[in-house]
């Protein structure tokens, strides 16, 4: 090891090996899919709702990604059908996540599908889970002396609300809320639909 | 698909068997000309068996520090960059961990300074993250290594102004990534997060580093490139591509992007942060002691084990997720084969240091770096423990891989840091440290915190992934479990912060007013060495 060149190319050529079977070869296999039958694309108020999503880093606590039934009992929680690759084809960046400090949310919009119910969640989540350490996201919402025509008044508890006037959603909450409850696959996926299936050979779990 | 998978799993597999055959075959046959004499690189004529210690109660008679003296000419040329360098880092370092612990108190009290979107925990644990990996990590690890590349190269530093210049621009990208991720501009990735336009500021300030490097590694006084070097070399080819290829916007997206996402950001961990502080300790650990490592060749294997496996292992963040089994299941085959270069770095390093306990007693920095060196090889077989199916079901998604991740970029890579920051800034300013039981305090703040914070969030994780698994208890349960690990998280992250900030101070007061480090008895003083 006393040459400096033949040190960088094969050093180069074993992450070029790499990049080739942990990034060239998936996105061959994944990238010709069409989107799961019955997904359909964002809508452009989805899409600003996404943004927001992904600016407030909700993806540190919340994954996208529910698991099989020999893994996990992710779908008996609610969370949907284990997630194939075709599940993401309009998701740009990608929220897969790695966390699950609160549930998965790729079936958020099937499994609570009340406007109201996420404005009230997304303001305070503590006045609906008292063990939530979610934060309150107040930001999203403005406190006015009383709703003008067209608000979206948020619905809360006394002890919640405001000594004065009313709490009523931003265009971002409004936003928000329309691209948590897009969030469906709950569409079935084909047979042959492309994920880990490395633990098929095992039981449900129960 | 099942041909695919096949083929691809072999394929991979094949070639990883047959490089590693071909490298046992290649040092058996002495054709990588690794002997153990080419150990002695690191040390002076004559200077081998001497202990470069703080407090020589074991070799009270020796000239310590002659050697270090003679190199002060080496060590002049780089010590703009090094400062420079280490002062940003130090600086990160400080601002990251007050996000780090308000991210962590947000975990237990989410009604704390929820009042502005920029304090918000999904923002905060995010400026966290990018300050201590590209500002504290980066720009320390970098100074490691332009400190010690002219030390195994014996020659100075080449456009020694370049790294100046590169950090300078690299302070600008790493504030404004900050800045842009608390305000709500971020490219949204995990470890990607600085938006692509500020990436391009960090890769130029990244040609500002290599290049000096390069060149001096070109142009070295001595034949054969130290392991050290092997390491800094590599990174410096990888990082660079890595941190390219993953950042250009608009190509990816979807479940394809995961992985993309995942090969960059496992690599940072294994062809960046972890290149930078093994080989850290490979220089300062035998440097210190005065003795060679144990099996010179062995440390083939371990670099070239190494890149090998490491650089397949980062889909193992998708296992049971929406992407094919045979990538999943490659990553899981390298993290376990990962055992192989560990153990091979743990040999050279650890028997080494079990050989010679005194100096850890005599010496602070090599306490630092002795106990981030044992880090690695328990973070890495944590790590390949970690990426087999059964246990990953109950481990991801929870904060055991939180805690998991701070052994690796904190207890190994972070504590490594702190102890060559310790060895090499006296050396480099001529200039000791004002108060040296400050240096023990910060070295018992942040074991005895990062214990705690480990510790808590291991035992925190597992009982958050058991109830998870369990489909007869509610979500709740598995938030519930975990509040006062949390709680004992935060308790172990403030006393971490704790010594950060007397690392800080301490630094100031070095610079500000250090007394002058003394060269130990015996000491004659010589013209700094040319070349």
């Amino acid at each position: 090891m006393n040459r400096i060149v033949p040190l960088a190319a094969v050093a180069l050529g074993i992450l070029a090996f790499a990049t080739v079977l942990l990034v060239i070869a998936p996105a061959a296999q994944i990238r010709p899919l069409e989107g799961t039958p019955g997904l359909q694309p964002y809508t452009q108020q989805e899409l600003r709702g996404r943004e927001v999503y992904v600016e407030q880093g909700c993806v540190y606590c919340h994954s996208q990604q529910p698991r099989g039934p020999e893994q996990a009992p992710d779908a008996q929680r609610g969370w949907g059908r284990a997630a194939v690759a075709s599940d993401y084809v309009y998701d740009r960046p990608h929220q897969l996540g790695t966390m699950r400090t609160g549930p998965d949310l790729l079936n958020v919009g099937a499994r609570l599908p009340s406007r109201d119910w996420h404005l009230t969640h997304l303001y305070q989540p503590r006045a609906i889970f008292d063990w939530s350490i979610m934060p309150a996201y107040p930001y999203l919402f403005e406190v006015k002396p009383e709703a003008e025509p067209g608000d979206v008044v948020v619905a809360l508890p006394k002890d919640d609300a405001p000594d004065q006037g009313v709490v009523v959603a931003t265009q971002d909450a409004e936003d928000l809320v329309a691209y948590l409850l897009a969030l469906d696959r709950t569409m079935p996926a084909g047979e042959d639909s492309v994920r880990d299936y490395g633990y098929e050979s095992r039981e449900p779990r129960e | 698909m099942p041909l695919t998978v096949g083929l691809l799993l072999a394929l991979s597999f094949a070639v990883s068997l047959l490089a590693l055959a071909g490298l046992i075959w290649a040092i058996s046959n002495h054709q990588l000309k690794v002997e153990q004499e080419d150990a002695y690189t690191i040390f002076a004529e004559g200077e081998a068996g001497t202990p470069d210690v703080d407090t020589p109660k074991h070799a009270p008679e020796i000239d310590r520090n002659q050697y270090d003296v003679r190199r002060a000419g080496l060590d002049v040329v780089s010590r703009p960059a090094v400062l420079l360098l280490v002062g940003s880092g130090v600086f990160w370092l400080v601002i990251g961990s007050a996000f780090g612990l308000l991210a962590s108190l947000k975990l237990h009290l989410p009604d704390l300074l929820t009042e502005q979107a920029f304090f918000t925990f999904g923002r905060a644990r995010t400026v966290h993250l990018n300050l201590v990996a590209y500002g504290w990590l980066s720009m320390t690890g970098i100074a490691v290594a332009m400190w010690v590349a002219p030390r195994i190269f014996h020659t100075p530093l080449r456009f020694a102004r370049l790294p100046v210049v590169g950090a300078i621009l690299w302070n600008i990208g790493v504030a404004s990534g900050a800045v842009a991720i608390a305000n709500g501009w971020t490219d949204g990735e995990e470890w990607l997060e600085i938006p692509w336009q500020i990436d391009i500021l960090l890769a130029v300030a990244g040609a500002f580093f290599v290049v000096p490097l390069l060149a001096t590694a070109a142009r070295r006084d001595v034949d054969h490139i130290y392991v050290t070097g092997w390491y800094y070399l590599a990174a410096l080819c990888w990082f660079p591509i890595l941190f390219a290829i993953a950042n250009i916007p608009y190509i990816h997206s979807g479940a394809q992007e995961a992985t993309v996402n995942w090969w960059f950001a496992h690599n940072v961990l294994g062809l960046w942060l972890t290149p930078l502080g093994v080989g850290a300790a490979y220089y300062f650990i035998p440097k210190i002691i005065g003795k060679p490592i144990y099996s010179y060749s062995l440390s083939l294997l371990g670099f070239w084990g190494l890149a090998l496996f490491y650089s397949q292992v980062g889909m193992h963040h998708l296992i049971g997720g929406p992407v094919p089994t045979w990538v999943v299941t490659l990553s899981i085959v390298h993290s376990v084969m990962m055992f192989i270069p560990v153990i091979a770095v743990a040999i050279n390093q650890h028997v080494l240091v079990a050989r010679n306990l005194w100096a850890v007693k005599e010496s602070l920095p090599l306490r630092f770096i002795a106990f981030g060196a044992l880090m690695y090889t328990l973070a890495s077989f944590q790590g390949s423990i970690e990426a087999l199916r059964s246990v990953n079901s109950v481990t991801h998604f929870t904060h055991y891989t939180v805690g998991h991740a701070h052994l690796g970029a904190y207890g190994f890579v972070s504590l490594i840091m702190f102890g060559a920051i310790y060895y090499m800034l006296p050396r480099t300013t001529g200039r000791a440290w004002p108060w040296p039981r400050a240096i023990a305090w910060h070295f018992w703040l942040v074991v005895v915190g990062f214990t705690i914070y480990f510790v808590s969030l291991t035992a925190g994780g597992l009982l958050q992934g058991f109830a998870m698994l369990d489909a007869t208890r509610p979500f709740a349960d598995s938030v519930r479990v975990t509040l006062v690990y949390l709680e004992w998280r935060s308790v172990g992250g403030a006393l971490m912060t704790a010594g950060h900030l007397l690392l800080g101070i301490h630094v100031l007061a070095l610079l500000a007013r250090g007394p002058a480090w003394v060269p130990q008895t015996g000491y004659h003083p010589e013209p700094a060495v040319e070349s």
